[in-house]
Order: C-alpha cells, then sequence, then structure tokens
C-alpha cells in the first residue's frame, strides 16, 4: 500500500478542484443562455411559448438533477455515438440551471412597474425595443444577487457528475477515500473545498442584496 | 432511428419501484418533520438565543449550506463509521436529510421572526411572558405562515435531493431505478419512469405541504 | 375629416362593460378636456386611443392610422399620438436627456446627435435644459412630468393624450406642469387630456366632454358645460367638486 501524506491528499483534490470550477462555470453560462430563451418564451405574448416554458421549468425543477443526469448519459448514447461522461453532465447541468436561472429572472422582470411598459408602448416600441432598452437593463439590476446566490446551487450541483463518472471533486474525494481508508479526513477537506468555493459566493449575494435595500429605501 | 423503447419490464419491476417510493416517502415524510423542528430550534437560537450559541448556530448553517448534500452524506456515512459512529444506510440518509433541512430551514424561518412586528414581542412580555413563551406562543405560527411557501420549496427541494442517497445504497427510488437497469438493460426506459415518479411525487408533495399550511394557520392568523 | 375619429367604441373587462358606445370627433388644434367620476370610463378611452386597452367593437383613427392590435398598425398609430402618463413613468435607469432620446433613436432610428439636439430643444422647451443629465430620482415630481413631455413631444405626434397628468404631484407642483400644458395649447397642439383640474378645463379647452357610465353624457364648449349643465348628473359632478 502506497502511504498518503495529508498533503498528497490535499494537492490531489485541489487538482481535481479544478474541474468543478470548469464545469461550474461551463453550466452557468451555458445555462444563462438558455435561460434567457426560456425567460423570452415564459413571458412572451404567445400561449404556446408561454406554456412550453411554464412546462420547460416545472419538468427540470420538479424532478432530480441525478435523474436528469443519467437520462442525459443514457439518451445521448441511445443516439448511438459513445457519450463522453462530461458532455453528459455539461448539457444536464446546463438545462437544469436554466430552468432555475428563468424563473429567477421572470421574477425580476415581473418587479419591474406597469407603467414602464405602457410608456415605452406608448413611444412606439416594439416588444423587443422595450425588453432590449427599458425593462432587461432594469430588472438586471434586482437580478444580481439572486442570480450570484443561484451560483452557489450549481457549483454544489456538479458533484453529482461524479456519480456518472465525471472526475471532479467529489469523485476524486470517493477515489482518494477508497485508496487511503481515511474518509473522515478526505470528506472533510472536499467539504472544506467546496466551502471556500461556495462561501465567498453566498456572502458577496447578501452583501449585494442588502446594498440594493439600502439604494431603494433612499429613493 | 433503429431504437425501440420497451416497457414490457415494468409488471416485473413493480415491486422494487413500490419498495423505492415507499422508502423515498418515508425518508422526507420523516426528515422534513425533523428538519423543521431543528429549523425551528436553530432559528430561535440563532434569533433569540443566547449570544454565546448564535455563531455556533450561524456556522452550522454556513457549512451545510456551501457543502454539497452528496458530500455531507458521504461525510455521515463514510467518514463518521470510520472514526467509530457506525449508521446504518437509512440512519445515515435520514440523518444527513434533518441536517440538511435543519440549516436551510432555520435561515427561512429566521426570516420569518424578523419580519414579525416588534409589537408582538413587547406585547407578549409586557403579558408576563417569558422570551420563550412569546417565541412559541406568540411570534412562532405568525413567522411561520409568512415563510411556509419557501419552507415548502425547500422541502420539495430536499426530497429531489434525497434521490443521491442511493449512492450510500439507502434502498430508495433512485436505488430501485439503478437495480431495475442492472438487471433489464432498458438504462434510458427506467430512468423515465422513476423520473416521472419523482415528478408526481414533487407535485403530490407541494399539494400536501399547502394542505399542512391550511392546519396550521387558520385564516385569523393571517393578520399581520 | 377629423384628426381623431372615435366610432361606437366599446370596452369590457370581464363582465364590467366600461365603454358603452362612444362616439367622438376631434379636430386638429382642439383641446379637448374629458371629466367624470372615477371609474366612469374616461382613463380607459385615452388607453383606447394609444393602444394600451384593446376595444370590443367600433373603431379609433388617427390621422389614417387605424387601431388594430398587430404591434405594426400599433406603432403607426402610436408614433401619432404621444401619452403623459399620472405617474411619469421616466425611465429609471436612464438621465433626463436619454430619457428623451431612447424612442427616438430606437423606434424611429434618429441618428445619436441629431436625438440628442431635439432633446435638447425639447428639454428647453418645458424649461429643463439644464437637467439634460440629471436622473429621474434627482428631480421633483413637476420636473419629471415635464421632462415625461419633453419625452412624448420629441416623437413629434400630432396629439397628445394626457391622463391627469398632475393629480400624483404634491400642490406647489401643479401650477409648473399645467403651465407647459398651456402653452402647448397656445402653440396649437391637439391635447385630450383627463383631468380634475376644472379651472384649467375652464380657461383653456375648446370643448368639455364629461363621461358619465361609459358614455359621453354631455358635451360642448366650457362656458356651456360648466356655466349652464343640462343633466342632474353632470349638475350633480360640478356640485361635489367644491
Amino acid at each position: 500500500m502506497i502511504e498518503f501524506t495529508t498533503w498528497d491528499i490535499l494537492r490531489n483534490l485541489l487538482l481535481a478542484a479544478r474541474w468543478t470550477v470548469v464545469l461550474s462555470l461551463v453550466a452557468f453560462t451555458g445555462g444563462a443562455i438558455v435561460g434567457l430563451a426560456i425567460l423570452f418564451l415564459r413571458i412572451s405574448k404567445g400561449k404556446a411559448a408561454r406554456v412550453f416554458a411554464s412546462g420547460y421549468i416545472e419538468l427540470f425543477q420538479g424532478t432530480p438533477l441525478l435523474m436528469q443526469l443519467f437520462l442525459s448519459f443514457f439518451g445521448l448514447s441511445l443516439l448511438g455515438i459513445e457519450v463522453p461522461a462530461w458532455l453528459a453532465a455539461g448539457i444536464a447541468l446546463i438545462l437544469w440551471t436554466a430552468s432555475f436561472l428563468a424563473e429567477i429572472w421572470r421574477g425580476c422582470v415581473e418587479a419591474i412597474p406597469k407603467g414602464q411598459w405602457e410608456a415605452s408602448a406608448s413611444l412606439g416600441m416594439g416588444r423587443l425595443q422595450q425588453m432590449r432598452h427599458v425593462i432587461l437593463p432594469q430588472a438586471l439590476k434586482i437580478a444580481v444577487p439572486p442570480t450570484v446566490g443561484f451560483s452557489v446551487q450549481v457549483v454544489k450541483g456538479t458533484s453529482l457528475t461524479s456519480i456518472i463518472g465525471f472526475t471532479e471533486l467529489a469523485k476524486a474525494g470517493q477515489v482518494i477515500a477508497n485508496a487511503t481508508f481515511a474518509p473522515f479526513t478526505v470528506y472533510g477537506f472536499v467539504a472544506l473545498i467546496y466551502f471556500v468555493l461556495c462561501f465567498p459566493l453566498s456572502k458577496s449575494s447578501q452583501f449585494l442584496e442588502r446594498k440594493l435595500n439600502v439604494a431603494h429605501r433612499n429613493h | 432511428m433503429g431504437y425501440v423503447f420497451d416497457y414490457s419490464w415494468l409488471g416485473q419491476y413493480s415491486g422494487v419501484l413500490i419498495k423505492g417510493v415507499w422508502l423515498t416517502v418515508w425518508l422526507i415524510l420523516v426528515g422534513a418533520t425533523f428538519g423543521v423542528a431543528l429549523g425551528v430550534a436553530c432559528a430561535w437560537a440563532r434569533a433569540l438565543g443566547p449570544m454565546w450559541l448564535r455563531p455556533i448556530v450561524g456556522g452550522y448553517v454556513e457549512v451545510i449550506r456551501n457543502t454539497p448534500f452528496l458530500i455531507q452524506l458521504f461525510f455521515i456515512f463514510f467518514g463518521l463509521a470510520s472514526i467509530g459512529f457506525q449508521f446504518s444506510e437509512t440512519t445515515a440518509a435520514l440523518t444527513a436529510m434533518i441536517i440538511n433541512l435543519g440549516a436551510y430551514g432555520c435561515e427561512i424561518i429566521r426570516a420569518g421572526i424578523q419580519a414579525t412586528a416588534k409589537g408582538q414581542f413587547e406585547a407578549g412580555w409586557s403579558l408576563g411572558m417569558s422570551r420563550l413563551q412569546t417565541f412559541w406562543h406568540v411570534v412562532l405560527i405568525p413567522s411561520l405562515q409568512r415563510i411556509w411557501p419557501a419552507l415548502s420549496s425547500q422541502i420539495v427541494i430536499l426530497m429531489l435531493g434525497s434521490a443521491v442517497v442511493s449512492q450510500i445504497a439507502a434502498e430508495d427510488l433512485s436505488y430501485a431505478a439503478d437495480f431495475i437497469q442492472s438487471r433489464n438493460f432498458r438504462a434510458f426506459e427506467t430512468y423515465i419512469v422513476a423520473t416521472l415518479i419523482y415528478l408526481a411525487l414533487a407535485i403530490l408533495l407541494r399539494q400536501l405541504l399547502k394542505g399542512v399550511g391550511w392546519l396550521l394557520f387558520p385564516k385569523r392568523s393571517a393578520a399581520r | 375629416m377629423s384628426l381623431i375619429e372615435i366610432t361606437e367604441v366599446r370596452k369590457s373587462f370581464g363582465d364590467n362593460e366600461v365603454l358603452k358606445g362612444i362616439d367622438l370627433n376631434v379636430e386638429p388644434g382642439e383641446v379637448i378636456a374629458i371629466i367624470g367620476k372615477s371609474g366612469s370610463g374616461k382613463s380607459t378611452l385615452l388607453r383606447c386611443i394609444n393602444g394600451l386597452e384593446t376595444i370590443n367593437a367600433g373603431s379609433i383613427q388617427v390621422a389614417g392610422a387605424q387601431l388594430a392590435t398587430d404591434e405594426l398598425h400599433l406603432k403607426a398609430l402610436r408614433l401619432k399620438v404621444g401619452m403623459i402618463f399620472q405617474g411619469f413613468n421616466l425611465f429609471p435607469h436612464k438621465t433626463a436627456g436619454q430619457n428623451v432620446m431612447l424612442s427616438q433613436m430606437v423606434v424611429k432610428k434618429t441618428p445619436k446627435p441629431e436625438a440628442e439636439a431635439m432633446a435638447k430643444k425639447m428639454l428647453d422647451r418645458v424649461g429643463l435644459g439644464h437637467k439634460f443629465d440629471a436622473y429621474p430620482d434627482e428631480l421633483s415630481g413637476g420636473q419629471q412630468q415635464r421632462v415625461a413631455i419633453a419625452r412624448a413631444l420629441a416623437m413629434q405626434p400630432v396629439a397628445l393624450l394626457c391622463d391627469e397628468v398632475t393629480s400624483a404631484l404634491d400642490p406647489e407642483l401643479v401650477q409648473e406642469v399645467l403651465a407647459v400644458v398651456k402653452e402647448l395649447a397656445a402653440e396649437g397642439m391637439t391635447l385630450l387630456m383627463v383631468t380634475h383640474e376644472m379651472r384649467f378645463a375652464r380657461d383653456v379647452c375648446s370643448r368639455v366632454v364629461f363621461m358619465h357610465m361609459g358614455r359621453v353624457h354631455e358635451i360642448g364648449p366650457p362656458d356651456e358645460v360648466f356655466g349652464d349643465p343640462k343633466t342632474p348628473e353632470l349638475r350633480q359632478f360640478l356640485g361635489a367638486q367644491h
């Protein structure tokens, strides 16, 4: 048996944590793009688009992320391609993230007073122009704190990709725990690294939220 | 495309599925009950408890909210076992769920307490109630009522998140799906069925929590 | 042909019919005050003219542009009529100048320098040229409403709809806004205004429309409507004003 020093354990975990960071960034960026599309459908005038978007949101928020990962993994392989775990993981996480971001952002769009829609409409703007120039810039400001807050869920969500075989922090933790017979130390470190990634995001979300509330009260 | 969907295995494995559903349901019902109770206790401790207790509870909440549930589960099941605290799979799963909901519940309920008017506390004290009595009899129910929708969502999220307890071999719904797909070689169909059952459970759980809300909070306490 | 032609317009919210067949023709340069109790349908009528509400029956036409539900027709209509709201509805993330420039650039595709020149001119016109770079939350309510007027004017509409433009203002700020509206009237702008300012209606308007229960109950020059009300409803309404 090979002897592992504490430093060996930590170093290997940190190396794997890079993939947690990369996957989180991919999921969040992709999720934001898809989420924006779902948001537009969700608040569009067409009934079919709205029904589709709320069905999408209900489906991805009403089922376990783990099942979505399995379905992505096995569903893609039905198409006859050899699916690498990172691809299945990326797709599932993007779609899952999109459903939450779309819903968070819808709340922000709906918080914009009706008068803003009416004033911009009365000036002759079309719906896309209203969104682009009047509604989204204002919604964006109040969307920042909850969006940053949700990024914590994305980072934590990436841990499930270990189950379909993507080697990131949680997977590395399992492998190292099995090799060292020191699960207490290893999972302690794994938790610590996740904490170091997530805690600053949580705190800045709270800080931004307070700042926004103060700014609102001053007006 | 050549793939033909096959659901003929459903009959043969329905017993396995039902057993899995049962554990998932049991875990969330028991886990949510104790988790909310832990959340109430922690919210009291953080908002109104003794000064020395507040940072401890705060630390607990931050640690849980900023680490994945899967790692919490592994830490309890594998980590604690290695230093002499052995749990069965089901006990470990339930413990992890209670601890997890306790932390989220704490923050949600605390927000509800803070939104309750200060006058309510003062009214209670002026009638000679202790701090704890005021909390229990005067403040708690309106606070819970205010945040019940948020707490309900968190409970549904926990139920969906509990799918990972299959990773420590607790025999819940997702464990049943894993088991079935290893026998019928129909992974995609098996997970589709499991996913749809989870969706149905989520919808039912939401309705159940709405019903619990009606029972716990009769209309008149809606007055602020 | 009149500038604004409203024919047999009906509008319901669910079972509640708010407009029960409105006919009204407005000539170029006319200043019309619409008065009546709350719930009489006067604000709804204005909002219909601008396409903010859809109508259930009848037709509305402004300088040849027909009210329809598709975006192209709506845009054509809205380019002809500007609207001023009770709550100002300035865009809070843009300065006064940018508020006036935005729709010129986005809707009319006016190049930025021209839009800016127009914005300066219009803000000058409402006496706020020096507030070009101020954000809405740095302006008083009266100033905000004047920026809103400049914003509508910059689109060079043939008529302006004013929906209780002074109702949300502190009393001491009402006059500065009314002064701007009065000047517009003097310059020949066609105005349709829902208002509670009876003295203003009397002094400035060419015709007064009294709405009651979703109908045009009485209409005529201010002297007639205020001096010699024909119906008991109008007499009661005017009596209640003091």
